[in-house]
């Protein structure tokens, strides 16, 4: 549940479709998407437009500063827009520090146009702030000051708000009107669909029609209840480069499945330290643990389970980290957590036991050091149950609550790092 | 006190009846010694009444009501509304507390309400002075006071971790999950917590780490302040102004929570490219930095958080700061009953045994047979029967036997007594229950009782080894008819069909037919004297019954005249003419038949007349 991108394209879909409902404006949004599965040629089918209008052609996957990277096709003919496309389709690139693969591109009419104005909204706790400039595109924070900011309040009506005072330090009578009522729609439009985040940088203006050029919006997921139908079926896509392992995807969709939470996410599959966290707060504390203490480029994994999962669940859990670890060679596995408030901990280790005990040869061949920490309902019979896992021959060191929560963290590194 | 949210008079109502959360509520509750529970009342919309539950080792009332308006006005030394309300409905049930006149502190659990609501939320709630704990969070608690739904987690941790009585820390966290912990490490490096206070992981909660720190330096019992905070949002930073304006003097010991963002592939989740609307200033780092910087103690680690408490606790002791805790012996809480049974603390005698089926584990037993062992080997009613009947798993031809005597008995037409008294009940307009049981209370020694009688006698006689011409004596001298022998309408000539099914299954199927033998010799002395005298069905199924039990070998003789003397073989007739009963109150039901009257004409009416004359 938080803030989550959408993409430009269904950004630009639902202003079409609801904009129009909080003002009257001439909004002649076309727009089309182009994937693996659906190329341009099966799309211009059926949208005719394609076919008769020079284009402009971006990868449509919640990254910004395409222009920068090369990433924006310009005033192409269909031919253009088709050749450049299947060159880049299923193609790695780089932005910044992340690689990830095309897979999505936005297909639009090419505008001509000379003024770029800047648009956006963004949700504050005391009011959301709308921010204006007549001086928009890809040099807006450099032109920061020029920006009009204005505030409504989270328990006031924009209707209540002079709008107009507050832009006519940058725009003239003839234009005033006609953008006072647009940003009162686009507001409107941005609460109603349960927006936190909408920039129009840059929307111009031709021929008395407002064109958003490039949108960035983000939705809070959870309204989902209540926008079930406004958003229809809206995807909300992963990180750019953030492409699932099987082993991610096997532990998400057990996650889906389960009333408890399970996530795992492979940092660098090559680290020398995993680890299996119980509880959300907990696991991200043991990853900065490592972190701070100076291993961060040696830390596997991120992942943590919580919400009482069964024991069948965190067997499965654990086989697909232990897995992970002794094909790439892990020497350390922290098996920790908090003080439980109700999940029964012998329970969970019960299923974790299980997979350590599968995974026996394997651990014992690579030399893994395990050390678990844990508190909560009924830790000292899972505790007790983990250190036996000694006679078998596995190296595991075993704490309650008497010991600092990440303090197996500076024991492993000292005995198996230093 | 502004400053003070709850203390060791404080009661809550609770929206949402959640019998465990209250429960714990309460155990804290007698933990620290308090005279009154913290829960005074809860609200459901779907019903109103009681809820029973412990205070102490007495069992005390709750009232329920529909309305929280019905409740605050019943209760309105409630001040707290703890609102477990789903996250669909937690946004009205928030802003009906806080348009109440008694609610001053709510505590919102519900995780993934809309962030616009929960900004309208902590607004409302400013405007009219009220506290927002929450949403999603497990709460907080006042350490030896009071104590928000389930807080703290079992009864052991709150027991060891001392929270019946207060310390002199005040804590925040940004996490629920990670409270337990921190009152953990807390203990361990201080005296205590004085105030423990989850503010919840959503980026607009209702009551900020700054608000609760602001309160915590107001209030002169607490030292020295702890605080847990988090990557993403600002909030933060109020706290670090707040230590540079001088608005927060105590010492505060701080942590920001995911400094491993930096090394997670993309920073996509961490703000985006938008016009100065994110960035830098969200991540831990930052934070950590701006922290350090504004004067909190800020460790190099999260692994060092202990140490750096226990040096500004022995530092502030030193100094005279920290008053002398006086440790004080909490009251056993009696253990939960079930928790005890299941470590083996405790034990108890049952007033009841079952030995025939066990619906406790995972599967249904009969018998100790699976319900799925006893589909899959389809061994029928009849093998159903012996399950639960005879605790023995029948061989095939006992279980067809059974069914066979079943499908026999089912029916004999409607004029027979309790068939009759099926109709009747039926046409009366009672139900389908009433009809067959009026049909059932016929059955006994004259209407299909006598199978037990005849195996009785019979098995008897032959046991005795009795000749078949000195058992029929022997009852002739006794003056009884022989159970099982005779028919009204059937003879040796028109012979009972049923009769001869029975035989006939028997003879082919039994190992042996020792009792039936010995019962067709008697029947030809009796035919002798009347054609009449033949062996009945109620007899070929009470005599065919002992031969059936002798067969098996699983039964030795004191339990085959023991079942015959629970009247167990009048069982077989109950449950096979309950299927005729059934179906004959059915059929005057779908034939709308109307209530019988019987008529004038069919009933005799005497008078004594000499009583009161006449001609």
């Amino acid at each position: 549940m938080a803030q989550r991108g959408i993409r430009e394209y269904d950004a630009k879909k639902m202003l079409a479709k609801y904009l129009p409902d909080y003002g009257e404006f001439n909004l002649p949004i076309k727009a089309a998407m182009v994937t693996p599965d659906n190329p341009l040629k099966k799309v211009a089918e059926a949208e005719k437009w394609i076919k008769e209008s020079r284009l402009v052609v971006k990868p449509d996957m919640l990254f910004g500063k395409r222009g920068k990277h090369g990433l924006i096709l310009l005033n192409a003919s269909y031919e253009e827009a088709e050749k450049w496309i299947e060159d880049k389709m299923n193609k790695n690139i780089r932005v910044g520090s992340i690689e990830g693969k095309l897979t999505h591109f936005l297909v639009e009419p090419y505008i001509k146009h000379d003024k770029e104005y800047y648009l956006a909204i963004k949700d504050d706790r005391e009011a959301d702030h709308i921010y204006f400039s007549t001086a928009g595109g890809v040099d807006i924070e450099e032109n920061w000051d020029k920006v009009i900011t204005i505030d409504v309040p989270i328990d006031e009506s924009i209707d209540d708000i002079d709008l107009k005072t507050a832009l006519s330090k940058e725009l003239n009578e003839s234009e005033l009107e006609k953008m006072a009522d647009f940003i009162k729609a686009l507001y409107k439009f941005y609460v109603d669909l349960n927006y936190t985040f909408i920039e129009l940088n840059p929307f111009t203006i031709v021929d008395n029609n407002i064109i958003p050029i490039d949108t960035v919006a983000k939705l809070d997921d959870a309204a989902m209840f209540w926008m079930a139908k406004k958003w229809g079926n809206i995807e909300f896509p992963a990180p750019f480069g953030r492409e699932l392992l099987p082993e991610e995807k096997y532990i998400k969709q057990l996650d889906e499945k389960s009333g408890a939470s399970m996530k795992l996410t492979i940092l660098n599959p090559h680290g020398k330290i995993w680890t299996m966290v119980a509880g959300g707060g907990a696991s991200v504390i043991y990853a900065d643990t490592i972190v701070d203490l100076g291993y961060g480029n040696e830390l596997a994994n991120y992942g943590e389970y919580s919400g009482n999962p069964s024991t069948d669940e965190t067997y499965e859990y654990a086989k697909t980290i232990l897995d992970l670890m002794t094909r790439n060679k892990g020497k350390i596995l922290i098996i920790g957590g908090g003080i439980a408030n109700f999940t029964d901990v012998a329970k969970t280790f019960e299923g974790i036991i299980k997979a350590l005990k599968e995974y026996k040869e394997k651990l014992i061949e690579n030399d893994v050091r395990i050390y678990v920490r844990r508190g909560g309902p009924n830790y000292q019979q899972g505790l007790k149950q983990m250190k036996e896992l000694e006679k078998l021959g596995i190296r595991i060191k075993v704490y309650g609550p008497e010991l600092h929560m990440t303090r197996i963290v500076k024991i492993a590194l000292e005995e198996v790092m230093e | 006190m502004k400053y003070v949210l709850f203390d060791k008079d404080t009661q809550a109502i609770i929206y949402g009846e959640q019998k465990n959360a209250i429960q714990r509520m309460l155990d804290f509750d007698y933990l620290c010694r308090r005279s009154k529970p913290s829960v005074a009342a809860v609200v459901n919309p779907t019903r109103e009444g009681y809820i029973k539950v412990f205070f102490g080792t007495k069992e005390i009332l709750l009232p329920v009501y529909r309305s929280l308006k019905e409740a605050t006005k019943r209760h309105p030394e409630a001040d707290v509304m703890i609102n477990f309300s789903s996250y669909r409905s937690a946004y009205q049930t928030t802003m009906e507390a806080i348009e109440t006149e008694t609610i001053r502190t709510i505590a919102i659990i519900a995780e993934g309400i809309p962030e616009r609501l929960e900004r309208k939320m902590a607004k409302a709630a400013k405007q009219k002075n009220k506290w927002i704990i929450g949403p999603a969070t497990v709460g907080g608690m006042r350490a030896g006071a009071f104590k928000i739904g389930n807080t703290g987690g079992a009864m052991d941790n709150l027991k060891s971790l001392k929270l019946y009585r207060h310390g002199s820390v005040g804590l925040v966290t940004v996490s629920g999950g990670m409270v337990n912990e921190m009152f953990n490490i807390i203990q361990q490096n201080s005296n205590g917590i004085y105030e423990g206070i989850a503010i919840g992981g959503d980026r607009y909660p209702g009551s900020t780490l700054l608000d609760h720190l602001l309160r915590y330096e107001e209030n002169p019992d607490i030292k020295m302040m702890v605080m847990l905070g988090e990557v993403g949002g600002t909030k933060e930073y109020e706290v670090v102004d707040a230590l540079k304006n001088g608005a927060i003097k105590k010492p505060l010991i701080a942590w920001i929570s995911g400094t491993c963002a930096k090394v997670f592939p993309g920073e996509v989740q961490f703000g985006h490219a938008g016009a100065k609307v994110s960035g830098k200033k969200e991540t831990a780092d930052a934070k950590i930095e701006a922290l350090r910087e504004a004067g909190a103690i800020v460790p190099s680690s999260f692994d060092e958080l202990g140490e750096a408490i226990k040096k500004v606790f022995e530092d502030l002791k030193k100094e005279g700061k920290i008053p002398e805790i006086k440790e004080i012996e909490p009251p056993v809480i009696p253990v939960d009953y079930k928790v005890a049974l299941k470590n083996g603390m405790i034990r108890k005698a049952r007033e009841f045994i079952c030995t025939i089926s066990d619906d406790s584990g995972e599967e249904l037993l009969y018998a100790g047979m699976p319900i799925s062992k006893v589909i899959e080997d389809d061994i029928g009613i009849g093998g159903v029967i012996g399950l639960l009947w005879f605790k023995k798993l029948l061989p095939d031809y006992a279980r067809k036997f059974i069914e066979l005597v079943l499908m026999i008995t089912a029916d004999h037409g409607p004029a027979v007594s309790g068939a009759h008294n099926a109709i009747i009940t039926s046409r009366a307009g009672k139900d389908i229950i009433d009809s067959l049981v009026s049909g059932l209370l016929t059955i006994g020694p004259r209407f299909g009782g006598a199978i037990s009688d005849a195996a009785k006698y019979f098995k008897s006689a032959y046991d005795r080894k009795l000749k078949p011409e000195e058992f029929v004596n022997e009852m002739k001298a006794k003056g009884m008819y022989i159970p099982g022998i005779g028919h009204r309408v059937k003879s040796v000539q028109n012979p009972d069909k049923r009769v001869e099914l029975l035989k006939e299954f028997a003879f082919k199927n039994f190992p042996k037919v020792e009792l039936l033998k010995y019962a067709l010799e008697v029947e030809k002395i009796t035919t002798a004297k009347r054609n009449n005298l033949i062996l009945n069905v109620d007899g070929c199924i009470g005599i065919l019954f002992v031969d059936l039990m002798k067969n098996i070998g699983a039964f030795n003789d004191d339990e085959i005249n023991e079942f015959i003397e629970m009247g167990g073989l009048n069982g077989l007739f109950v449950l096979g003419r309950s299927i005729g009963f059934i179906g004959h109150a059915l059929d005057q039901k779908r034939l709308k038949s109307r209530l019988y009257r019987h008529p004038y004409d069919d009933i005799l009416y005497v008078h004594d007349e000499k009583l009161f004359g006449g001609d």
